[in-house]
């Protein structure tokens, strides 16, 4: 498996989990379950394969994991920015464990997964 | 009176062994070794200016027979061009005749020394490595060295190594095969050491011997009684670097307990099946060699992959964080 797919699929994995948390750190948002769940898979996807398609290109623990947490942490800063149906902001509940989920993708895709591999050009 | 150490006394044998190199381009400077076909000085070569080692045939060893292996020796050891193989120079004559090659001069520890200055397993393990790798492209080369040992294996300062003294070393040939030595019989070293290649009949080195080569059985010879010398040499680098209270882990053990099976058929087929049981060891895979129980697998398992482990563990410690900081 290359590193892309490697961190498609780890991000859409604890994206899932992630958004599933959602039942225990905050029930009231038990009606609205369906689309949190979908909305951070969504995220975990798009924050896996950029994490994968860094770490295909540079060969460095330190920053691939910094890169996780940085791209971890914008992503769930766009989707907190979303305020929920009385207007209140998730920051912490979102922002916290979307940046560790970025951060483990980042550890995953350099430590694991195959590297692409070199193509002559025609 | 006093009575000199076997040491000295080789040293003085050398001394008087000296040899007369008139005539040729080289000076001698000290004695340095004894080997299973020959003696080995340190020498001068005017010409480029530099010290080289340079192997001559024993006085007593002077026949037609002993001629032609060391010249075959020279020969052999020129086709193995590698980093992990002590070069040959240049071949020629004295003037009494004798036969000499010359090689570079190897400044280094023998690998028991180097084991004993050095500690720590995985280090040791990387130099067996390239212990490995040295002997498996001699192999390649249809070379069986039949005398590895840690006298005969040189580590420099840098941890590069070297395989030195292919005296008495077995030429597997494609419709045969040929020795640059006599066949092996076994016969007890003669001052009793547990290190010394003997010479004319007796070749190898009693305690790295291969069952087989001790038994004299010629045929039965090849890669795997080489592969069995480095179990013996994997089971002292471990040994060393493990010390007498913690053990050889069971992994490692297993893998030279293997090598270093009685019988060919038992042992890893090519020294390359033993490297890479031993990169399997060092990179916290599992081994064929030992069949390991549920415990001591997760335990593996959970050691090479601790970090992700610790990362998973910390978010759901965060999660819970998370959640007691919101029913606060």
């Amino acid at each position: 498996m290359n590193k892309p797919v490697l961190g498609l699929v780890v991000g859409g994995v604890l994206g899932v989990f992630d958004g599933l948390s959602a039942l225990v750190s905050a029930p009231e948002t038990q009606p609205q379950i369906v689309g949190i769940v979908i909305g951070s898979t969504f995220k975990g996807i798009i924050a896996g394969l950029l994490i994968g398609w860094f770490a295909s290109r540079v060969r460095s623990m330190a920053k691939g994991v910094v890169f996780g947490l940085i791209v971890g942490l914008v992503l769930a800063f766009l989707v907190a920015m979303m305020p929920g149906e009385n207007g209140e902001h998730y920051w912490m509940q979102i922002m916290l464990p979307g940046s560790v989920v970025g951060l483990i993708v980042g550890y995953a895709t350099q430590r694991y997964g195959a590297a692409a591999s070199a193509r002559s050009r025609a | 009176m006093t009575r000199l150490s076997g040491d000295a006394i080789r040293r003085l044998q050398g001394v008087v062994e000296l040899p007369d190199l008139s005539g040729t381009r080289y000076e001698p400077i000290e004695f340095v070794a004894r080997g299973g076909m020959g003696v080995v000085f340190r020498v001068r070569d005017r010409d480029l200016d530099r010290d080289v080692a340079l192997k001559v045939l024993s006085t007593v060893q002077m026949n037609e027979d002993a001629r032609a292996r060391m010249l075959t020796e020279a020969r052999v050891l020129a086709r193995l061009e590698h980093p992990g193989i002590v070069p040959v120079h240049d071949v020629g004559a004295l003037p009494d005749g004798r036969v000499f090659y010359t090689m570079k001069f190897v400044r280094g520890s023998r690998l028991d020394e180097y084991a004993a200055a050095r500690r720590d397993l995985n280090d040791l393990l990387r130099v067996f490595l390239r212990i490995c790798e040295a002997v498996a492209f001699a192999h390649a080369e249809r070379v069986v060295h039949r005398d590895l040992k840690p006298g005969n294996i040189m580590v420099g300062a840098f941890g590069e190594v070297l395989v030195m003294d292919w005296g008495v070393a077995k030429i597997l040939g494609a419709g045969g095969e040929a020795a640059l030595a006599p066949p092996v019989r076994p016969v007890d070293p003669p001052d009793g050491t547990p290190e010394t290649t003997a010479t004319g009949s007796i070749l190898g080195t009693p305690g790295y011997m291969a069952p087989e080569q001790a038994r004299g059985e010629p045929a039965l010879v090849d890669a795997r009684s080489d592969v069995f010398a480095l179990g013996v040499l994997l089971r002292l680098l471990a040994e060393s670097a493990a010390g007498a209270e913690r053990g050889v882990p069971r992994r490692l053990r297993a893998i030279h307990a293997r090598a270093g099976a009685a019988e060919p058929a038992g042992r890893y087929a090519s020294v390359g099946a033993l490297a890479d049981e031993v990169i399997r060891y060092l990179t916290g895979r599992s081994v064929n060699a030992y069949r390991e129980p549920w415990f001591e697998r997760t335990a593996r398992l959970a050691g090479r992959h601790r970090t992700a482990i610790a990362l998973v563990l910390m978010y759901l410690l965060m999660r819970i964080l998370v959640f007691l900081a919101d029913r606060l």
